[in-house]
């Protein structure tokens, strides 16, 4: 790998080494200084020895930079074997010549002093296997084993003090690994030689629980992260969390992603969540956090998106298996390499421990959505104050790389139901209150969205079901006796059925019996129109006899007058005179 | 260490009849380069074997400065370094050997010389 790891701002500051080591970099600005000694100081088992050998072994590997490993303490053979767990391999790297390691055994009562000498035993070797594997980088383990071994300090210190010297000219980078000493950073104040850069690791017990720190005591010509950094051991060596997000500038994101469940991403502006914001469902036992957590995870899959999610309270498996029995199946996306389950208990760690594990998992599987579950439970491995300290961190963590974070939090029955175990509610965008509602001897869950920043959502309480298709809401009975849920809202809503029904029929009886009466009634019209049609056909026939035999009659008296020759009578009768006449 | 170049060998010379066996005595001397301290353990390591060991001791003299490799053979730290390698077991003398009693009191000759008389070890 190239050698050009240096941060953009190394031109006016020192040249620097990368370590190689993970998050040592970030909160160095880019590892140690170059062709200088660093101190490395801690109590035993601090984890010294391992973080000079990743230092050589990542220098071999990585850097095209061999090293020599100049053990005081331990054997090459105790040292390879103590390492081969980390999947480093000495031999070989010895082999290529790309590590020399030389054991020197410094034994007190082998020894017996007589006269002035000096330390050019330990020049010559050093020199040597620098020389033989044109070595950039050496790392003393523990020096301070020299002063057990050899008694007359003020030759030591002079030899000490040229040694530094030397490894400068030399233009190595160098680690010295020293003892803690009582009041000061090391028990012989090899710190006193060492001005350029001193690391101090610390492995602390409170409550029976250790937790590893690293600290940057001085790094002279450079700025560095002044913080206690936890940092852990494990199968793949030394990482340290560096604590870079202490500031609110990460990039907020309006894309949204569903919530797993559609009523609810109605509820949440009809999208659901923001991506990349923090999201809190908390509620009493038994109230469904875990399953509405179920729900967003294997719809995060289901989009494709990976999901890291941190059981703390039920095994994989457990979980699993019970997220089956509401249709929701996670075990298919654990196959699929999407989903990944890290359960563990949150007593077992230490805080910091914590939260370098999960730093150290986000870099690995680079997820998008994080399920933690439950968060609150964090309290039980440290404080309060610790606690919330720790998720704000990690808030801030995952914030800054875009990753949604999902967290439930137990509320116990006497709280209120919008308060956090730790509190942590102004870190929350989007929070989601369950609460079980016990009415008319059963228990049912109810829903809302306490806040969600940033979009309009919905005020209304749903009722939250459980069934073996995934979490449905439904809408809650408002009415005259309260809210209802589960079977009383059922029970009315079957008698508001019922009381429909019986209204429909009677309307439709009343439209029956209309209908009949229109039709009597319109019988009765058409009779009565029969009636008067024959009437009329009657009095017609009569009228026109009436008018025949008039006629007939006529004809006689005509026949009749001009048999007597009668005269004509006039057409038309004139005015009676009398009655113009008559009015004067 | 095996193949360690002598120099400045001297040959075993004969005894005054002091020590307590006729076992030859091998010391090897570790230096670097001719400084002061090396030059003066030399001669202070020569006069105390003609002394005390006469004729039955062989002294190999290391330097570092031209064999860096034999270094680690026999876990030099300090120079000069005097290792008694026989007789068994291995004793290990660090500095110019200036103190006379101490060096004798670490080759275990001064025990067989005078016992425990007026000087504890003093470690």
């Amino acid at each position: 790998m190239p050698k050009s790891k240096q941060r953009p701002e190394a031109p006016l500051s020192l040249p620097k080494v990368p370590t190689g080591i993970e998050g040592l970099d970030d909160i160095t600005g880019g590892g140690l200084p170059r062709g200088r000694p660093t101190l490395v100081c801690g109590s035993a088992g601090a984890g010294k020895t391992l973080l000079g050998m990743e230092f050589l072994v990542c220098g071999a590997m990585r850097y095209d930079e061999p090293g020599v490993f100049m053990a005081f303490e331990e054997t090459k053979e105790e040292l390879a074997m103590n390492v081969r767990s980390l999947g480093f391999d000495l031999e070989k790297l010895a082999r290529e010549k790309r590590l020399v390691v030389d054991f020197v055994r410094v034994e007190r009562d082998e020894i017996e002093e007589t006269g002035t000498y000096d330390l050019e035993g330990l020049f010559v070797r050093l020199n040597y296997a620098i020389d033989t594997i044109g070595a950039k980088r050496v790392v003393l383990d523990t020096l301070e084993a020299l002063f057990a071994g050899l008694t007359n300090t003020a030759i030591l210190r002079s030899e000490l003090r040229r040694l530094f010297r030397w490894l400068k000219v030399k233009g190595v980078t160098a680690i010295i690994t020293a003892e803690r000493g009582e009041g000061s950073l090391t028990r012989h104040g090899l710190e006193e030689y060492v001005s350029d850069c001193v690391i101090l690791l610390d492995n602390r017990v409170v409550d029976q629980v250790s937790t590893r720190r690293l600290r940057i005591v001085k790094y002279r010509g450079t700025a560095h992260g002044t913080n206690e950094y936890p940092f852990l051991i494990d199968e793949h060596g030394i990482s340290v969390l560096p604590i870079t997000s202490a500031r609110l500038e990460h990039s907020a994101s309006d894309e949204r992603v569903s919530s797993g469940v559609p009523r609810l991403d109605q509820m949440l502006g009809g999208k659901g969540y923001y991506r990349g914001s923090s999201v809190l469902v908390s509620g009493t036992a038994g109230t469904g956090k875990t399953s509405l957590a179920a729900s967003f995870a294997a719809a995060a899959c289901e989009r494709g998106e990976r999901c890291l999610y941190f059981a703390f309270e039920e095994s994989p498996g457990q979980l699993a298996r019970n997220m089956r029995s509401i249709g929701i199946d996670l075990d298919k996306w654990v196959h699929k390499g999407l989903l990944r389950f890290h359960a563990v208990r949150s007593q077992q760690d230490g805080l910091e421990t914590h939260l370098a594990r999960f730093h150290k998992l986000l870099r690995e599987f680079e997820p998008d959505v994080v399920v933690f579950d439950p968060v609150g439970s964090f309290v039980q491995a440290g404080t309060r104050r610790d606690a919330t300290a720790m998720i704000t961190r990690l808030i801030d963590m995952l914030k800054v790389q875009g990753m949604t974070a999902f967290m439930t939090n137990l509320t116990s029955g006497g709280e209120a139901p919008d308060t956090t175990e730790i509190d942590i509610s102004s870190l929350i965008d989007t929070w989601i209150l369950l609460r079980g509602i016990e009415i008319g001897g059963e228990r049912n869950r109810a829903l809302s969205v306490l806040k969600s920043r940033g979009m309009a959502h919905s005020n209304q309480v749903r009722e939250f079901v459980l069934t073996d298709k995934g979490i449905e809401l439904s809408d809650v009975y408002v009415g005259a006796s309260g809210v209802l849920t589960g079977s009383m809202r059922q029970a009315q809503e079957a008698r508001e059925r019922a009381e429909a029904l019986v209204r429909r029929q009677d309307v439709e009886a009343m439209q029956r019996t209309l209908a009949r009466k229109r039709e009597g009634l319109q019988e009765r019209i058409a009779a009565l129109q029969r009636e008067l049609s024959i009437e009329e056909e009657e009095t017609e026939r009569i009228i026109a006899q009436q008018l025949g035999k008039e006629n007939v009659l006529r004809e006689d008296r005509e026949k009749m007058a001009k048999r007597r020759s009668a005269d004509v009578p006039p057409a038309a009768p004139s005015r009676p005179r009398k009655q113009k006449g008559g009015r004067r | 260490m095996t193949k360690s170049r002598k120099k400045g060998d001297l040959a075993p010379q004969r005894a005054n009849g002091e020590a307590q066996d006729s076992e030859t005595w091998e010391l090897r001397l570790y230096v670097a380069g001719k400084s002061p301290k090396s030059v003066a353990a030399f001669a202070n390591l020569k006069r105390l074997c003609d002394e005390h060991l006469a004729g039955r001791y062989r002294i190999e003299v290391v330097d570092l400065l031209q064999n860096p490799q034999l270094a680690a053979g026999d876990q030099i730290v300090a120079i000069p370094t005097l290792i008694r390698k026989l007789p068994e077991p291995l004793r290990r003398i660090v500095g110019d050997l200036s103190d006379a009693e101490r060096t004798l009191v670490g080759l275990q000759l001064r025990a067989a010389d005078a016992g425990t008389r007026n000087r504890s070890a003093s470690d």
